[in-house]
């Protein structure tokens, strides 16, 4: 796949060919053209960008300027194949809401996540007491917009009380793609396909 | 200044009656019409654009009255968002209109103009009008269908009713209906037409006499449902017009009293009261739920267009909410849509107006 970040890269491999594809908060659109031009996809995206949007307009992409919180409820049941959520769970107002939106939407689900349980993160509050800034959680924690941070332990717990099936899972660090084994700790990342 | 563009000014007499949605027939239909840039030998490259309430054919060529620039000027020509060097670009006037197509002002069969016998028509009837201009033109298929607007209500309303007929709909500061609101401002300035003495009925035409008054008012009270409450302070503020001191009487003391008077005396020279009457009707008839059973997403089943909505945050005459709504229902249609609510200071006249923002979605939208 092309030059994509790591988990969608990811999302980019695992989706079927042909398929019918909603990225939530789909940015400037990499994801989606990706999906486009090498697996024939009819993408959507919704991104509250209004700069993102006219640049996937410009690429001649469908996007909808859009509140995730509130305009996911717009879309019809089963209206997807998939719905991708990537690196944005956590600045949701309820993520339990959207996981539930995302799969009513869509028949499957692509989530991704930054692991707040990161040895990294474990260390900086343990050593520092400080909130964690990290390559992959850069932003102080009075501007960020992670509201919900969430480890893997917690997002496995909400899924099982959901009752939401883990079709595969994949974890990274940086670039380097990682094992299931302790992943709560070693993760810097996670990506879940997910089915009701 | 960039030369003038080269367009080709048109007149085609429709061969048959066009029925209406009143259930009348309008005979002898002509439609006056612009286009800009080479038709291809396949003809797949043709754009067409639809004009607002007021606006005319003259998209990218100087007023024949005001000799001001084309309405979008700005929008249309070589190398620019609308691009005359690759897309054969048409503007039609709309039937009910004054600038060449038929209208109350045209002649009936009688030899004598119209006025109110004129059948109230609507923004279909306009539609089905430039349809039949596609047809003799032979265009089956057009790359895009844009409007601003009630130009953006004609696009919608042929991506519903013609859905084979445009490959991209590209719809600006518009509405699939109208609201209490907009009818209401609408029915201030037929009010207004109707009210003036030297309306007389609408059988004004050859008197000596016609209702500049009431027009000018309707036009006053519409031009400021075109501009934002930001806007106007800016520009006017409460700044008083050539004096040092109020006249404590009913002069225009105040710049925005002038700057209206100015809009709505010049807009007199330029257009007929009976068109800007049956115009506002047909626009405040419109409501494309209604029509498809009074389903929005019905209207828009099975479209084969993409789509791309745009609105302005300042404006509040078709303010965001009813974008999205359209946006909304193509969702529930499967359509692939694309929406982008861009931030303009100017109102609903941001369409016309210098939004770079503006230019980069249409520009993207046409050549993606």
């Amino acid at each position: 796949m092309s030059r994509l970040r790591p988990d969608l890269a990811v999302i980019a491999e695992h989706v079927a060919p042909g398929s019918r594809v909603l990225d939530v908060g789909c940015g400037d659109g990499a994801l989606m053209a990706v999906l486009r031009d090498e697996k024939q996809v009819d993408a959507r995206g919704m991104e509250i960008d209004p700069e993102a949007v006219e640049k996937c307009v410009a690429r001649g992409l469908s996007a909808v300027q859009g509140d995730a919180d509130r305009d996911l409820a717009d879309y019809p049941d089963d209206a997807f194949d998939y719905a991708v959520l990537s690196q944005t769970l956590q600045t949701a107002e309820r993520p339990d809401l959207m996981l539930a939106e995302l799969l009513r939407i869509g028949r499957k689900a692509f989530v991704s996540f930054p692991n707040f349980a990161h040895w990294r993160m474990r260390a900086s509050l343990l050593w520092h007491g400080r909130m964690p800034v990290t390559r992959h959680l850069p932003v102080s924690w009075y501007e960020t917009q992670n509201i919900h941070h969430v480890t893997v332990t917690d997002f496995r717990q909400l899924l099982a009380d959901k009752g939401v099936r883990v079709e595969r899972s994949w974890f990274f660090s940086g670039d380097t793609q990682l094992g299931p084994l302790g992943a709560n700790w070693r993760a810097e990342y996670a990506v879940y396909l997910l089915s009701r | 200044m960039a030369t003038a563009l080269a367009s080709t000014s048109s007149n085609l007499r429709l061969a048959h009656p066009l029925a209406l949605d009143s259930g009348q027939a309008l005979d002898r239909v002509t439609i006056a019409y612009e286009t800009y840039g080479e038709l291809a030998a396949d003809k797949t490259n043709a754009i067409l654009v639809h004009h607002a309430l007021t606006g005319d054919q003259h998209l990218a060529s100087p007023h024949p009255i005001t000799g001001k620039p084309g309405w979008w000027d700005r929008m249309v020509g070589p190398g620019k968002p609308i691009d005359t060097h690759r897309f054969h670009v048409i503007c039609a006037n709309v039937i009910g209109s004054c600038m060449g197509s038929t209208g109350p002002a045209s002649e009936a069969a009688d030899g004598t103009p119209y006025g109110m016998r004129f059948p109230v028509i609507t923004i279909r009837d306009m539609v089905r009008a430039q349809v039949a201009l596609l047809d003799a033109l032979g265009i089956g298929r057009l790359h895009a269908v844009v409007g601003g607007s009630m130009g953006g209500m004609q696009a919608l309303s042929l991506a519903a009713n013609f859905p084979e007929r445009a490959a991209r709909v590209l719809a600006i500061a518009a509405s699939a209906r109208h609201s209490a609101q907009n009818i209401a401002f609408h029915e201030v300035g037929r009010q207004a037409i109707m009210a003036d003495p030297a309306w007389q009925g609408g059988a004004y035409y050859g008197t000596g006499r016609t209702p500049d008054k009431g027009l000018a008012v309707a036009r006053m009270a519409a031009h400021i449902t075109y501009l934002s409450e930001a806007g106007l302070t800016d520009k006017f503020g409460r700044r008083l017009q050539d004096r040092q001191a109020r006249s404590f009487g009913f002069d225009a003391d105040f710049q925005v009293e002038s700057y209206l008077r100015h809009q709505g005396i010049s807009f007199t020279e330029r257009f007929d009261a009976n068109s800007y009457l049956y115009i506002t009707r047909a626009m405040d008839y419109f409501d494309l739920a209604e029509e498809h059973g009074g389903r929005l997403a019905d209207a828009f089943a099975g479209t084969p267009a993409r789509f791309c909505v745009v609105s302005f945050d300042t404006d509040w005459l078709y303010p965001t909410a009813e974008s999205r709504a359209v946006v909304h229902a193509l969702n529930a249609a499967a359509a692939p849509v694309s929406f982008v609510e861009l931030k303009a200071p100017h109102g609903h006249d941001s369409f016309l107006l210098e939004v770079p923002a503006l230019d980069r979605v249409v520009a993207g939208f046409l050549n993606g």
